[in-house]
């Protein structure tokens, strides 16, 4: 029972009322709508002070570029970001619902966030909703004990790593980094490699594009580079290909005034809904 | 769309836009492994963890604490055995709080049971327990897919374990000590890490007595070599 005076308040949380509509709608032939998913190439490296997280820009709908410049690193904290592959709604939402919980255990505790905190709440939250939850996700921060890097996948298990890749570039990006990461890199060296691997996907992978976003984190401080490059640029037009005015001769001209035979205003009345029924 | 079907051969939106893990649960094909001695146990698992066809972590630990002298070999869906062994640890960190002593490894051992034979339609989880306690030493206990729970003096598990299970019977002895179990567990991981295709990587190896756990692990150019033909 609801009313204007006292609302049916909305249950908090994800809802997945429309999985039964879809299945329904299956079930009798027809489609079910697609979600916005981000084929996507994220990556994630340990450097010699910090992490360097970094993503590409592309989010598609099937075969169709939905945007070319979305942002894939997310705030979770401070001093830790994340990046996320997967359907686009549920990474937004995951990583907003934590990053707010993170923020509240910051405040009740007075302490930096360990990252490993992070990881666990969203491991904990994904493996909860059983893989319905599409979120591929790297979680990159600082904390007290250092760097960290880790890695969740959709049914919630979760790797600690020091240097990882997601996506579906994440194969490409992957090989850059077996072939050239190694321990204790610098800063510049850093964000080349990650730049690279991100690059490897944006030109190899037909779900990743557009452009490379870095994000830095050291203990206390962070570069969050967005564009970091354009790896796409749209070539530009070298010449133009109008026709000058003029280059159709004109053989006859004639005008012909509209002749007004008849004039008639029809009101549109404002009709009550039928609810019979 | 024309084009993405020809060139992967599928449907596009499962094969080439997006890989396994969107369809594919990412879980451990393993090989692991669980030797009894006298005054403790040799625990062994190889290092590879994948996702379908792809390997997502070429150096994973397997080889997951439950208390200080009690761990777990992991197979299967790596969420779920990390769940599990997530939940474990937290009740026997309780447990052990309240009596004021190590668990033992058989409290551990029915604690996973309990999970596993109770959410056995969900889960998707093999493993391993092992570890050290004062009352009856060096234990091995096996919990597998339905939720059963069986001690045995020596135990292996995961997709690896189906082509070792002869030379385990050939090469187990009774009475063996701890550096003929490492030995042992260190060969028949090998064996079955060179015969399954979602085994490999290192071996890590974990040895728990009285003293705690030692760890150690044989690099991937040091494994033992065995007829490869």
């Amino acid at each position: 029972m609801s009313s204007i005076l006292v609302p049916d308040i909305p249950a908090p949380g994800f809802s997945f009322d429309l999985c039964q509509r879809n299945s329904l709608l299956e079930k009798k032939g027809y489609p079910a709508p697609k979600a916005q998913k981000t084929g996507t190439t994220i990556v994630a490296i340990v450097y010699k002070d910090g992490v360097i997280l970094g993503a590409d820009t592309r989010a598609t709908e099937g075969n169709i570029v939905a945007d070319k410049l979305c942002s894939k690193i997310h705030y979770l904290a401070d001093n830790m970001y994340c990046c996320g592959a997967g359907t686009a709604a549920d990474t937004e939402a995951t990583t907003n619902m934590i990053s707010s919980q993170l923020e509240l255990h910051r405040l009740n505790t007075n302490r930096v966030v360990p990252v490993v905190t992070a990881a666990k709440m969203l491991s904990q939250m994904l493996f909860r909703y059983q893989g319905h939850i599409g979120a591929a996700l790297i979680v990159g921060g600082v904390d007290n004990a250092g760097p960290h890097v880790y890695c969740i996948y959709p049914h919630g298990s979760c790797d600690s790593l020091q240097y990882t890749t997601m996506g579906s570039g994440s194969l490409a990006a992957m090989s850059v980094f077996e072939s050239q990461w190694r321990p204790n890199m610098s800063e510049e060296e850093g964000k080349e490699l990650v730049a690279d691997a991100i690059r490897a996907g944006v030109f190899n992978d037909l779900g990743s594009g557009s452009s490379v976003d870095l994000c830095v984190i050291r203990k206390g401080s962070v570069d969050y580079l967005r564009p970091y490059e354009m790896s796409c640029k749209k070539g530009e037009k070298q010449g133009t290909y109008r026709y000058k005015r003029g280059t159709t001769a004109v053989l006859q001209k004639s005008v012909r005034p509209i002749i007004i035979e008849d004039e008639m205003i029809q009101r549109v009345d404002h009709e009550s809904m039928d609810t019979s029924s | 769309m024309a084009v993405e079907q020809r060139i992967s051969g599928v449907n596009p939106m499962g094969g080439l836009l997006y890989p396994d893990w969107q369809h594919a649960e990412h879980s451990t094909g393993t090989s692991i492994m669980a030797c009894e001695f006298n005054g403790g146990v040799v625990i062994g698992a190889d290092s590879r963890s994948t996702t379908g066809a792809y390997v997502a972590n070429r150096v994973a630990d397997k080889l997951t604490k439950v208390t200080d002298y009690i761990y777990c070999c992991r197979s299967g869906s790596s969420a779920d055995t990390q769940a599990i062994s997530d939940i474990v640890n937290y009740h026997l960190a309780f447990h052990r709080m309240e009596l004021g002593t190590e668990p033992r490894v058989e409290t551990a051992a029915n604690v996973f049971r309990e999970l596993c034979y109770n959410y056995r339609d969900s889960l998707m989880a093999g493993i391993l327990v092992a570890g050290w306690d004062q009352y009856k030493g060096g234990q091995v206990y096996s919990v597998p897919l339905g939720g059963m729970c069986v001690r045995q003096p020596i135990s292996i598990g995961g997709s690896g374990s189906s082509y070792i299970y002869g030379y385990v019977d050939a090469n187990y002895k009774p009475g063996m000590d701890k550096e003929q179990c490492v030995e042992l567990v260190k060969n028949s991981l090998a064996l079955a890490m060179s015969r399954d295709g979602s085994s490999g990587g290192v071996i890590r190896i974990g040895v728990i007595t009285e003293n705690g756990i030692e760890r150690s692990v044989v690099m991937g150019d040091k494994l033992p070599k065995f007829y490869e033909g």
